[in-house]
């Protein structure tokens, strides 16, 4: 993954000045916010739906190595072939051995986040392997040579005149139009050709089911099921968390995920591989592999709080409803997981120095966690990963680059506040000098060791009298 | 990659510690829906949708999908000749509709077929009332691409094999014990709203589904 520390203040300001893609973001999110709300009006329904879903998760989590063993000796038997990568490195030369195996050169993509984790279409280009993307935003962004800045809507950053433009420019002999269904319609055009000649499918999972050895997809367009269908080879990359216990435990999760992603009752497709082609069979891959990748998710599950992170089933709302993403948009976060579910997933797989600045990205405002289909607790999880990056106490669970924010001054600086806090006479006397003393300070310098924290903020104006003096002239007792 | 499996899941046995139980909630029972009740509600979310939904008879089922046919220019129907369906289909074609194709070959030696022929017809396995959908399981006779691949998808419904919901259908049969090498479910043509969120219906999948909903 990019190895580069993300300059985060520079991202922001520039995503903020950029007026196409506020005014794109802004009315995007709003609906799908709108939609939302709509399919999930009444609210204790959807809290006791929430609720199943978040004890389901937690359920399939707590006997992850069980499942995944499960998973794998059903899918195994169902005439699967399982792959287990510790690392993104790792789960591409999976992918690329499988390609080169059947000497394919043309693979086709439904979406997939983790692939995006993996750099996977970077990684097969560079080796002379065309990794198309099929979904409509993501071939949108791949032609624009961009990446995500949604997990849902990946291309929802442009607006209509800049794909129109896109096409335009990128594809051959298309001519300029800004009619949605026409642009559609050439996507349609270009892709039906090779779906026809796709020599391997690669898809994401949704959900794979531990019971049956079932890998589940979720999708409108109908290319997630060209590619699991139409090539001789299909590869299914999941993250090792989005194992079910049981069958059972599908239909309330898809109905989270559709109704948070997009406000849908269902998708147009809902797509359940068990088992490659079998004999007599007259369609379908011959040959499915299930590969799983670990990438940081068994040490981010061996810490309960941080565990709770994995219960994430993607739906992406939680950056509609963020006040952060819905002006940013997910390129400013500078990694492949943006928002608040970026912000406490990529730290822990990147490590603090890198991407710990993401936990910062935010108002705590909780939005996010109150529209989590599975209740993820997401502010508790940003304070804890802002907390590490200074902590001085380090435990096996602790996250990549524990302490490394921490410094002399900045430990000193609130071990004092923290003594004035607990010790009243001492607490007493700094308000009552701040209150003299007040206006008299002059404005903080800009510069130092403090310029980071005075350039973005004014001094407060203390008052005379503190509110602890006031409420006991008052005769308030003081306890 | 056997080491890499060692090490996943020795880390995971390493850390484990138990873990709380929560108690579940049970889903809320919904009042079961009788049959007109569902076909009710299937059509409605299926044509919100816009898939378009027939409510017809299994007794004259074959003279609302000439119908449909009729009103199409079609370059021919695939079909799938051993289904039950398709046996009363080649009984009594008629020579002024689109002519019938059949997908007997594996799709290596019929691909390009599959890929220009503007319909095709199959059964289904069922229906979802709630969310209104069609579940399909193919099979040897029926295979993947003939629900995918055509512009036109034309799915035949019992009503007598609605279920109220996803839930109750893989209860009531056991999906669990059987799953097929696919299953599906199917809520209307294939559509997309990647471009700023606007609607459009016709993607990769095909570009209208017509339902011929068959009470008994």
């Amino acid at each position: 993954m990019t190895e580069t520390v993300v300059d985060f203040p520079k991202n922001f300001k520039k995503a903020l000045g950029d007026g196409q893609l506020r005014h794109n973001l802004r009315a995007a999110m709003d609906t799908l916010g709108m939609r939302r709300r709509t399919l999930f009006s009444d609210l204790d329904v959807f809290e006791k739906l929430r609720e199943r879903g978040d004890a389901i998760r937690q359920r399939a989590l707590r006997q992850l190595p069980e499942l995944l063993e499960r998973l794998e000796q059903k899918c195994t038997e169902n005439g699967m072939q399982v792959h287990w990568a510790e690392t993104p490195a790792e789960a591409n030369a999976i992918c690329l051995e499988i390609i080169q195996k059947h000497n394919a050169t043309r693979v086709i993509k439904g979406k997939s986040m983790v692939s995006e984790e993996m750099h996977l279409n970077h990684f097969l280009d560079e080796r002379g392997i065309e990794a198309l993307e099929t979904d409509l935003g993501e071939y949108i962004i791949q032609l624009d040579h961009e990446t995500p800045s949604h997990i849902i809507v990946p291309a929802i950053h442009k607006n209509r005149d800049q794909i129109a433009q896109l096409f335009h420019d990128k594809i051959p002999n298309t001519p300029y139009t800004e009619v949605v269904e026409e642009l559609n319609a050439i996507a349609r055009q270009v892709l039906r050709e090779k779906f026809f000649a796709g020599e391997v499918g690669v898809s994401g999972v949704n959900f794979a089911v531990a019971e049956t050895g079932t890998l589940c997809l979720v999708e409108n367009e109908g290319n997630g099921r060209m590619c699991t269908t139409a090539p001789p080879v299909h590869i299914a990359i999941m993250g090792i968390e989005k194992v079910l216990e049981r069958l059972e435990d599908v239909p309330p999760l898809l109905r989270l995920l559709t109704g948070s992603a997009t406000g849908q009752l269902i998708t147009t497709y809902f797509n359940m591989i068990s088992s490659p082609r079998k004999p007599g069979e007259k369609d379908g891959p011959k040959e499915v592999h299930l590969v799983l990748l670990d990438n940081g998710r068994s040490k981010i599950w061996a810490d309960p709080e941080l565990r709770h992170t994995l219960k994430c089933i993607r739906c992406g709302t939680c950056l509609n409803h963020c006040p952060v993403y819905t002006r940013l948009g997910g390129h400013a976060y500078g990694y492949v997981y943006p928002g608040p579910i970026g912000s406490i997933l990529t730290p822990q797989i990147e490590g603090l120095k890198n991407a710990g600045a993401m936990a910062t990205a935010s108002t705590f405002c909780g939005a996010c966690e109150e529209v989590c289909p599975v209740k993820i607790p997401i502010t508790d999880i940003l304070r804890r990963l802002r907390t590490e990056s200074y902590d001085q106490d380090e435990t096996p669970n602790s996250v990549k680059d524990h302490g490394h924010k921490l410094n002399a001054t900045e430990s000193l600086t609130w071990k004092g506040w923290a003594f004035s806090n607990a010790t009243p006479w001492f607490n007493a006397l700094n308000a009552k000098l701040l209150g003299l003393a007040g206006p008299l300070l002059p404005k903080l310098p800009a510069v130092g060791i403090v310029k980071k924290w005075s350039q973005s903020r004014a001094l407060p104006t203390f008052a005379a009298k503190s509110l602890h003096v006031l409420a006991k002239e008052k005769g308030i007792r003081d306890e | 990659m056997s080491e890499a499996r060692a090490n996943i899941l020795n880390r995971l046995r390493h850390s484990a510690r138990p873990q709380p139980t929560i108690t579940e909630p049970e889903a809320a029972p919904a009042p079961p829906l009788s049959q007109a009740d569902k076909v009710a509600q299937l059509k409605q979310r299926m044509e919100a949708m816009h898939a378009e939904v027939i409510i017809t008879n299994s007794g004259d089922w074959t003279t609302a999908l000439k119908a449909v046919l009729r009103q199409r220019s079609l370059n021919g129907l695939l079909y799938a000749p051993h289904s039950p369906i398709g046996v009363m289909l080649s009984e009594g074609w008629d020579s002024d509709l689109p002519p019938l194709v059949a997908y007997e070959q594996s799709v290596e030696d019929c691909k390009e077929r599959l890929f220009t022929i503007d319909a095709g017809i199959t059964s289904t396995q069922g229906g979802l009332a709630d969310v209104g959908a069609l579940i399909l399981w193919p099979t040897p006779d029926e295979p993947r691409l003939m629900s995918l691949a055509p512009a036109v998808h034309i799915a035949v419904l019992e009503a007598s094999k609605i279920h109220d919901s996803l839930a109750s259908a893989m209860r009531t049969e056991r999906w669990a014990e059987r799953m097929p090498t696919n299953a599906l479910l199917i809520s209307g043509p294939s559509k997309t709203a990647d471009i700023e969120l606007v609607l459009t219906f016709g993607v990769h999948g095909p570009k209208e589904l017509i339902v011929l909903v068959l009470n008994d």
